[in-house]
């Protein structure tokens, strides 16, 4: 990606223009130092060598995940990874979630999120090192007393052996010992001697899932909590005025009716508390169809999509910020042999994930809990610490299983609001969101218009390629909110909350293209001679946010169809075009010929049915996906998919390939079926109705094929998704010579035909 | 019988096959009286209006949306939810020892062994949709399995590991 800044180092230099601080990140492998470990141990008798891992005197093994699972997995690949360097079963260890910590910030982002496809790949070394040091220290602590040397004694199943003498120290009787040493700098296994990293080993957290017993952020119960529903202005731009909240203190069971300001993320609105969230939200109901809340004029400016399209497009005529120059595109397009001119669009998208947004906060004189499902408990804490007019010390974040994440609850609206809500009344409270509340208050998958051009010679080899994108930046709504928990430890919150702000700007003023809104599209891999790519912001008021894959979710639909369309110019196999110009993206081209071979791509087609390829880089990993579709009577179906995925080592191969599939089917519900459109101001699509998911029998077969690498981990959550779209787009061209150059796909199919 | 809007009444049914009894409006839906006055959280909240299938319960041995299902049509009569599947059905070799947590359902173990669930939140759902259908077809084809779990949105997309786990818990319920 040359040229191109990560967004953590585009943040680091916003702040280091905005005033000299140093953004460090401390790798909490050593908590407290030596004094500290030895003291906790002579108090409790526990070997606490990390902010990660515990033994205790009776063996048992605590691991603290600094991550939230989500379903990706992660739990999963930490327990591995902490029970394969430091010697003990996995089902042995009990997880612990992290709270809110420095500590425990994410060192591939710089705070404590889940997020980006980052996990395994920002654990994968410390984590390992950290437990090997653990498992060091234990079995130094046994040589020692034994009076032997290290080197002939060995760990295995929370046991330290004297191979000679065979004689034993289980790790719970070693602890106060261990605890005195110094923590040893330790390598991790070597691949070759990993008896757990690289198998499929069940998932370690599966129970709770399927006995009903996992307790999700709207499952949370503590005592004396109220429930709450908050009515939301019902279009962007309103707030509340005023509000008559008589018919909701009527309502049965209903105990207060507030105004919450929101600011920030959160919207405010009108919250009505009672005992139950039924009677919470008949109380809401009595509200309004009393017309008892005003939320003011209909806002002039609204965003509307049918006018949003018109000023993409307009905004699209002018030149944007560069993120890609190679050669000189106008002149080798001027005087191409062929070429090719496209308009693509992508919509704005919900994440519509299955649990809605919810959060329980309990605010008193100077505590504020909170337990939230959350994908970023550092920042939920800044954010509740600025809301309840607390410091960080005072603030608790329990962070609960989430029943879906994908980028959604990177947001911290949800948090906010329960905050503020709690401290308003002085009881706990849980807020909860109802799909629609969901639909109409998210932060959308950003909506883009794509211009591209392209030419072959006459040989049929591309030779010039242009791309414009146009849309809002993801960065410049959250460079504000990210900067409170990314800020060094010393500095308060509201000198964070300025700078962020400055950080935001920093961004509009296009000091630099987004990041997020060029990622797949200014790093082309295809060996073209004139290239451009570039940028122009356009904000047109609809929230946004990070949704699964990000820019990639947009871009490789863009160019892997765009590439498509390249290769038919030219009167050449798309999967052959594409493999003739990565020759300098080995990766990429592995992926590409190991989809392409287990789906047999040279070999007979099925009648009826069409067959597309694409491949596309993202967070650090390789995908390429072949689909075969079929088109009847205007129905689109996807039959198969094979998918080759390279992200580097394998952690575990079974929860790798869930995550393809998983990205599979979401990408699918978003390639074939969803929109959100807005008419003045209001968010069109409010239920599963109108915003359709992929059901089972609209699901393809999934076929994943890893590569075996030895390149460290990378990103497994999102790549799965950025290929399907144009796989399938291509797959219907191949079947039928229409080209659909946006999604949905099942929209522009019935606009094509 | 007709019950006064807006105003508590006594209702009564088995919840797992233990008699519980609530004094809640009669239109409340039984996916809140399961959640909120029983405590049985199992059971999840997705859509509100029946689109999704995350709230999906038994009553009298047909799989309904409990979010739209009042309270009063609960009156007399079976529920069961996700939380009384453990234990359910007889352990193989007599009585666990005390403490054990109750034997796994077929269909739970094989959700298990198929590492379905991965946040987890529509499973319940997934699993009183798939006993429904099993009760039905003990040896369901994929047709049958399109038909039924089609109606039970999963955002994750873990539909090919529940077909999976379907076909083995046929097996497994199948089998002595």
């Amino acid at each position: 990606m040359s040229g191109e800044l990560s967004r953590r180092d585009a943040l680091s230099v916003a702040l280091l223009g905005g005033g000299a601080f140093v953004l460090g990140f401390s790798l909490p492998a050593c908590g407290g130092g030596r004094a500290v470990m030895a003291d906790e141990a002579a108090r409790s008798g526990q070997f606490v060598p990390n902010a990660w891992i515990k033994v205790l005197p009776d063996g048992a093994v605590h691991f603290t995940l600094d991550r939230v699972e989500m379903g990706q997995g992660t739990t999963t690949s930490h327990v591995m990874m902490v029970a394969e360097e430091l010697e003990v079963a996995p089902e042995s260890i009990v997880v612990e979630r992290a709270d809110a910590d420095r500590h425990y910030d994410n060192p591939e982002l710089g705070f404590q999120i889940t997020g980006g496809s980052t996990s395994v790949k920002a654990s994968f070394l410390p984590l390992r090192k950290a437990a090997a040091a653990a498992r060091e220290m234990l079995i130094g602590a046994a040589a020692d007393s034994w009076g032997v040397p290290s080197s002939q004694c060995n760990a295995e199943g929370g046991v330290v052996v004297h191979i000679p003498s065979g004689r034993k120290a289980p790790y719970g009787t070693l602890t106060k010992l261990a605890a005195q040493r110094p923590i040893p700098n330790v390598a991790p296994k070597p691949r070759e001697q990993c008896k757990l990293l690289g198998k499929g080993l069940n998932r370690v957290d599966t129970r709770p899932r399927v006995d009903g017993s996992g307790v999700y952020g709207i499952d949370v119960k503590v005592p004396g909590m109220l429930t709450a529903v908050i009515l939301r202005p019902p279009a962007v731009g309103q707030k509340v005025h005023s509000v008559r909240d008589g018919a909701a203190r009527k309502s049965p069971g209903v105990t207060h009716v507030v105004t919450l300001r929101g600011g920030g993320d959160a919207t405010g609105g009108v919250a009505v508390v009672a005992d139950t969230y039924w009677h919470a939200r008949k109380g809401a109901e009595a509200l309004l169809a009393d017309s008892a809340v005003d939320f003011g004029p209909e806002p002039e400016d609204a965003p509307d999509s049918v006018a949003i399209g018109k000023e993409l497009a307009e905004r699209a005529r002018g030149a944007g910020k560069p993120a890609r120059l190679e050669g000189d595109f106008a002149r080798a397009f001027g005087k191409a042999a062929k070429t090719v001119e496209a308009v693509y669009e992508a919509p704005h998208l919900a994440h519509a994930t299955m649990e809605p947004m919810n959060c329980t906060a309990h605010v008193t004189e100077d505590r504020c809990e909170v337990w939230a499902p959350t994908q970023a408990p550092g920042l939920a804490r800044e954010v509740a610490a600025h809301v309840a007019g607390m410091s960080r010390g005072q603030v608790q974040i329990h962070t609960t299983l989430l029943g879906g994440g994908f980028g959604r609850r990177l947001v911290q609206d949800f948090v906010a609001e329960a905050v503020e809500l709690s401290k308003a009344i002085g009881k706990p409270v849980k807020v909860v969101w109802s799909r629609e509340d969901d639909q109409a208050h998210d932060f959308y998958r950003p909506r883009s218009h794509h211009v591209l051009k392209g030419a072959v010679d006459a040989a049929g080899h591309p030779t010039a390629w242009f791309h414009r994108i146009v849309g809002p930046s993801i960065v410049s709504h959250v460079a504000g909110q990210w900067f409170y928990a990314m800020a060094p430890p010393w500095m308060p919150t509201f000198m964070a909350g300025l700078l962020g702000s400055s950080a935001a700007a920093t961004f509009s003023s296009n000091v630099m293209s987004d990041d997020t809104s060029v990622e797949g599209a200014a790093d082309l891999p295809y060996a073209i001679e004139h290239l451009r790519v570039d940028y122009r912001e356009h904000d047109p008021g609809v929230p946004v946010g990070f949704w699964r894959g990000v820019g990639h979710s947009h871009n490789a639909f863009v160019t892997e169809s765009f590439i498509d369309e390249l290769a038919h110019l030219a009167g050449k196999d798309p999967y052959l075009f594409r493999r003739q110009l990565l020759g300098k993206a080995p990766r990429h081209l592995g992926v590409l010929d190991l989809a392409a071979r287990k789906a047999g791509w040279h070999g007979p087609r099925e009648k009826g049915l069409g067959r597309g390829i694409a491949v596309h880089e993202a967070f650090d990993s390789f995908c390429a996906q072949v689909a075969d579709v079929s088109v009847e009577k205007g129905v689109i179906r996807v039959h198969r998919v094979v998918c080759a995925l390279d992200c580097g080592f394998v952690v575990n191969p079974d929860v790798v390939a869930a995550q393809v599939e998983s990205a599979v089917a979401f990408g699918l519900s978003a390639a074939l079926k969803q929109e959100i459109t807005l008419k003045a101001g209001r968010v069109e699509q409010t239920n599963f109705h109108t915003f359709p998911v992929l059901r089972m029998h609209e699901m393809p077969k999934v076929e994943v094929h890893l590569v075996d690498s030895r390149e460290p981990p990378t990103g497994v959550g999102e790549p799965g998704l950025p290929p399907i779209a144009p796989a399938v787009a291509n797959a219907i061209f191949a079947l039928t010579g229409k080209r659909l150059r946006r999604t949905p796909l099942e929209a522009a199919w019935k606009a094509a035909t | 019988m007709a019950y006064p809007r807006g105003v508590a009444s006594s209702f009564s049914f088995r919840v797992n096959g233990v008699e519980r009894a609530v004094d809640v409006e009669p239109d409340t839906p039984l996916l809140w009286v399961l959640r909120e006055q029983l405590g049985l959280t199992g059971t999840k909240f997705g859509c509100g209006m029946a689109l999704c299938g995350a709230c999906t319960v038994h009553l009298d041995d047909q799989p309904v949306r409990a979010c739209m299902v009042p309270v009063r049509e609960v009156n007399g009569k079976q529920v069961l939810t996700i939380e009384g599947l453990a234990g359910s059905r007889p352990a193989p070799e007599g009585k666990a020892p005390e403490g054990t947590p109750p034997p796994l359902h077929p269909l739970q173990q094989a959700w298990m062994e198929a590492n379905v669930p991965q946040c987890g939140y529509c499973q319940s759902g997934q699993i009183m949709s798939a006993l429904a259908l099993l009760r039905a077809k003990p040896t369901p084809t994929d047709e049958d399995i399109d038909a039924v779990m089609s109606a039970n949105i999963c955002r994750c997309g873990t539909y090919p590991r529940i077909r999976k786990a379907i076909h083995a818990a046929a097996v497994k319920m199948r089998t002595p």
